[in-house]
């Protein structure tokens, strides 16, 4: 408490603030602000990166549509939709993780934050394990193993460019969502120690930040690449 | 600073509502509506986005300035498909014009 007021001293003022506070903000709202508003500016930045992708992805859909409708129609929707409510899921523990700390509940945080990062790793599990081992097996991985079938015809090309975008930007979303874990981890660790508090915790909501950032990516993954032209009379395509 | 804590009520209502718009985009996707499908698909997916963002994301009780940061991520993000589509999709619309060597109309003297 000395050191606190010792400290508001130093500022030409009597009054004492949180020691939270870095010195080169008024108040915490300021430094929580600006803190949000820059991880929103890298966001958008991450928005175009993956836009990139679904631009390009645009572009040849509407070239080679009965390519890429064949090679979605070999992916198991029932693995994509599922993955979907696991990263909904996710997202759920996450913003309550930033309420606990918000409400000053410091175990609930620890647990919310550990079930995110479960949730994510569910995600990336049924990723790896089920569809990716899969799609090995069945020779639709471009570059390593990847054979076309004769039921395809003509078309054989434009499914291998499907599936190279497919590997492509669920692999980058991988890689985002393993970051995001990395990133919860260091989070668990400084709700354990009790670092946040209903005044600070700055870390927690900009990492949700990025948490839903990759969640809302893979929302429009979904139906882009397990739902193309509809799933209806796929008819013995595997 | 004051946070604003959000009732629990909503983050479920949030949660749920994204979960149902999953199983409909899912179960739409059985039914043939021709190119509609892919409308259908990419509206639910918006519609999940904007509950995302809004109620997950803060942005419902965000200061404008953040508000115009993300709009014009969103924007850019426009820009770049749009016109992106706008020169692969009218490529065919305008014939490529032969070259100028040995086309009728080239050597008629006046």
């Amino acid at each position: 408490m000395a050191d606190l007021i010792a400290h508001g001293a130093a500022h030409g003022s009597a009054s004492t603030h949180s020691p939270d506070l870095q010195h080169h903000f008024d108040n915490m709202t300021q430094q929580f602000e600006a803190s949000n508003l820059g991880m929103w500016v890298f966001l958008a930045t991450e928005v175009l990166f993956f836009g990139g992708l679904f631009a390009a992805y645009t572009v040849y859909r509407s070239l080679y549509l009965p390519g890429f409708e064949i090679g979605s129609h070999l992916l198991d929707v029932r693995f994509g939709a599922a993955n979907t409510a696991v990263l909904i899921g996710s997202s759920l523990s996450m913003v309550l993780a930033i309420r606990a700390a918000q409400t000053g509940q410091r175990r609930a945080q620890v647990f919310l934050l550990v079930l995110t990062m479960i949730l994510g790793a569910a995600f990336l599990g049924i990723k790896f394990t089920f569809e990716w081992r899969n799609d090995y097996l069945e020779h639709l991985v471009p570059g390593i193993n990847f054979a076309y079938r004769p039921e395809w015809g003509a078309n054989g090309p434009h499914v291998q460019m499907f599936f190279l975008f497919y590997f492509i930007m669920t692999s980058i979303h991988a890689l985002h969502m393993i970051i995001g874990i990395g990133l919860l981890s260091v989070l668990t660790w400084m709700a354990a120690r009790g670092r946040f508090s209903p005044e600070y915790y700055t870390p927690m909501e900009v990492s949700g930040l990025y948490w839903h950032f990759v969640d809302i990516v893979w929302i429009f993954l979904f139906p882009l690449l397990y739902l193309i032209g509809g799933r209806y009379g796929i008819g013995g395509g595997h | 600073m004051s946070s604003h804590v959000v009732p629990l009520k909503i983050y479920v209502g949030v949660f749920l509502s994204l979960l149902f718009f999953t199983g409909l985009t899912t179960g739409v996707a059985f039914i043939d509506l021709g190119p509609f499908n892919t409308v259908v698909a990419l509206a639910i997916a918006t519609i999940k986005m904007l509950l995302v963002v809004l109620f997950f994301m803060h942005i419902r009780s965000s200061s404008g300035l953040t508000r115009v940061v993300v709009a014009a991520g969103f924007f850019w993000l426009a820009l770049l498909i749009a016109f992106t589509l706008s020169d692969e999709l009218t490529r065919q619309w305008s014939p490529i014009p032969s070259g100028w060597g040995s086309g009728t109309t080239q050597s008629q003297p006046r």
